[in-house]
């Protein structure tokens, strides 16, 4: 079973959401990145996300392409990618999940990058700009390596697609709460309850849903956990105090951040 | 060899629709509503219209005698779409493109814009036919083009300069995806070149293709040579696609910047590799990583990491060989053009001119090169003048 998939039955037994918790790689380097991942696992985090950047990043808000820009601009590599999950994977067995774009993979081929991410210590993959219809090689490749292939669904997302997707989906279903880009944003839209019902619905117990997308409060993840998410995804709101702390504050921020909503939660 | 439309939206292997799944109903209803219109009679007797009347169609073609003289090869032929309205081919896809856009009921349009051109003329489009339209741009690119900017907001067009990035066209384009995914019902993204996801590069490739058939029909042989500038590829592909079936050698002149050999050019088909980027498979510059590279060319509507899907097929397929010139080569043909024909190209359309210099020496006289002259030069100017100041050591130098 996947570390994923034995997370969410553990959570399911316990009554708890998951709380899933985004940073970027590199960002504002490999020491602070390793920081703030304990701090997202002191919190008690669920599942980590864990970003590498791509130049275009066409589905982010502004404050994750400043994280992006900044990573490149350091120097980040795949390679330090790959050490910064061996790294992780010596101090924990916390679920990891990698979100990139698709030329990413592609570039190496998805056999071999997806080989190379599993032996480092991934879990699944995210990638918001791989459409249902151009999956067909990649999802085949993540399944012969045993990589889950998290993909994406819309509030807008028609009902059949909605079946289509969740058949090559392993791991968790990742509703995008809002119609835009990641980033922290004000209020829950009704479209977005009802999208995640519909989901939910669709989903029929058999993959867990996570709602992500300009969740960063506590009374957001109460909200969603309320309405039947399975899961929270938090992204740019972490991002944001990795931006405004002290390096060496970076740790305890995170974890404070994290224990408060992962509270609304149990 | 027989094209049309691209079965699951790609061309061999090229192409396809790498979309952020928000998009997805929005691709699909374009790509409905645009199979519908393009058979549709009064449609295409709508957009006929437009483009005689107010786009100025059918360009001609023109005999460039003294520049052939001057050469002494293969007779070099002008497809002049410099005189359309607005200076460029853009034209022809951006009246195509918010006709449907209209159709579709939609009212607020979205472009993104590189040398200012697709801006420039998606606001006229957009002002004709009572769309709002709103561009954006690369800080780069405003700063070297100021004067495009300006004409866009004369024309009652919003510009947004984009500071991400590499802060030119292809960060233009993830700007107006960006747009896009967030005000997807109310918005048409009117894209400018034959790239991006299906179906655009179909329609573009249709909307640009009265190019090549009026070249059909106006030259009375079929042209021993054709040769377009490729950016995107939309003026090329528009030119080439009704040859394609001929048998006219068929050459795409790419931005060599201060050479292939260098990092400084922005020639994905001849110095790059397969990836994927705004929606589409193709030929990209880009890292060991898979980061796109960022570009160089002396021409702004040039300078794009990324090509047209269908271009990449055509050169697997060995239809259509792609070429590059350097930065040095464009301005000594901008300045032969200028000097013996008093015609004035945009740096983009001289790529293609530097070119037919090059192959024409080694023709028959009796031979006919076609160059789509894409656009006028007005706007390059100051680039050119800057370029001569520094490189005193120019031949023709003024
Ligand atoms: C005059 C002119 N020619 C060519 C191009 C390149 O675009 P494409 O390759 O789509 O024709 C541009 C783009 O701005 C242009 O302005």
């Amino acid at each position: 079973m996947s570390r994923i998939k034995e997370k969410f039955n553990q959570l399911k037994s316990k009554k708890e959401t998951a709380l899933i918790s985004y940073i970027m790689a590199g960002y504002p380097s490999e020491k602070i990145t390793l920081a703030a991942v304990r701090g997202l696992i002191q919190g008690g985090s669920d599942i980590i996300e864990l970003g590498f950047p791509f130049s275009d990043p066409i589905a982010d808000g502004p404050t994750i392409q400043m994280a992006s820009t900044e990573s490149l601009n350091n120097g980040t590599k795949i390679e330090n990618f790959f050490t910064i999950v061996k790294k992780i994977r010596k101090e924990s067995n916390i679920p990891l999940v990698l979100m990139t774009y698709t030329n990413i993979l592609y570039n190496q081929t998805y056999l071999k990058f997806i080989s190379r991410a599993k032996q480092a210590g991934i879990d699944g993959l995210i990638l918001p700009d791989m459409a249902i219809e151009e999956s067909k090689e990649y999802v085949k490749a993540a399944k012969k390596i045993g990589m889950d292939t998290i993909f994406l669904v819309s509030p807008n997302t028609e009902k059949d697609r909605l079946k289509q997707i969740i058949k090559s989906t392993s791991g968790f279903l990742y509703m995008v709460a809002v119609f835009g880009t990641t980033g922290v944003q004000t209020k829950i839209h009704k479209y977005t309850l009802d999208a995640l019902k519909n989901t939910k619905y669709a989903a029929k117990g058999k993959i867990p849903v996570g709602v992500g997308f300009g969740v960063s409060t506590e009374k957001d993840v109460q909200k969603y956990v309320s309405s039947g998410a399975d899961a929270v995804i938090v992204g740019s709101a972490n991002i944001k105090i990795i931006e405004n702390t002290p390096t060496n504050k970076v740790q305890t921020r995170i974890a404070t951040f994290t224990k408060r909503l992962k509270n609304k939660t149990r | 060899m027989k094209i049309g439309i691209p079965k699951d939206g790609r061309f061999g292997e090229f192409g396809g629709k790498y979309i952020p799944e928000t998009l997805a109903p929005a691709i699909e209803e374009l790509e409905k509503n645009y199979l519908k219109i393009r058979n549709d009679k009064n449609f295409k007797k709508e957009l006929g219209r437009l483009l005689i009347d107010y786009a100025g169609r059918p360009t001609p073609i023109y005999f460039a005698r003294n520049l052939t003289k001057t050469i002494g090869g293969a007779k070099i032929y002008l497809k002049r779409e410099d005189l359309l309205h607005g200076g460029a081919h853009k034209i022809n896809n951006t009246l195509g493109q918010a006709l449907l856009a209209k159709r579709m009921g939609k009212k607020r349009i979205i472009a993104e814009t590189g040398a200012g051109q697709h801006g420039v003329a998606t606001a006229m489009a957009c002002a004709s036919l009572g769309l709002k339209a709103e561009i954006y741009m690369g800080y780069v690119d405003t700063l070297r083009q100021k004067q495009n900017v300006f004409r866009m907001e004369l024309l009652g067009a919003k510009v947004h300069a984009v500071k991400s990035g590499s802060k030119t066209l292809k960060d233009a384009i993830n700007e107006a995806m960006r747009d896009w995914i967030t005000n997807v019902d109310s918005t048409y993204y009117l894209l400018g070149s034959a790239v991006g996801p299906h179906p655009y590069p179909l329609m573009v490739r249709d909307f640009q293709a009265v190019i090549g058939v009026e070249i059909k029909k106006q030259m009375k042989k079929i042209p021993n040579a054709v040769i377009a500038c490729v950016g995107g590829g939309s003026n090329a592909i528009g030119t080439f696609y009704p040859l394609i079936d001929t048998n006219a050698k068929i050459i795409g002149i790419e931005a060599g910047g201060k050479g292939v050999k260098t990092k400084l050019h922005s020639a994905p088909l001849t110095a790059g590799k397969k990836g994927v980027l705004h929606g589409m498979m193709t030929y990209l510059m880009q890292d060991k990583d898979g980061q796109i590279s960022e570009t160089h060319s002396i021409s702004a509507g040039l300078d794009y990491p990324g090509v047209g899907p269908e271009h990449a097929f055509l050169k697997d397929e060995n239809r259509v060989e792609y070429k590059a010139v350097t930065d040095d080569e464009v301005i000594d043909a901008f300045l032969i053009l200028t000097r013996t024909e008093g015609i004035i190209p945009a740096l983009e359309s001289a790529h293609a001119i530097a070119h037919a210099i090059k192959i024409s020496k080694k023709m028959k006289k009796t031979e006919s090169i076609v160059v789509t002259l894409s656009g006028r030069g007005d706007k390059d100017i100051d680039i050119v003048k800057e370029y001569l100041a520094k490189n005193v050591k120019n031949k023709r130098k003024i």
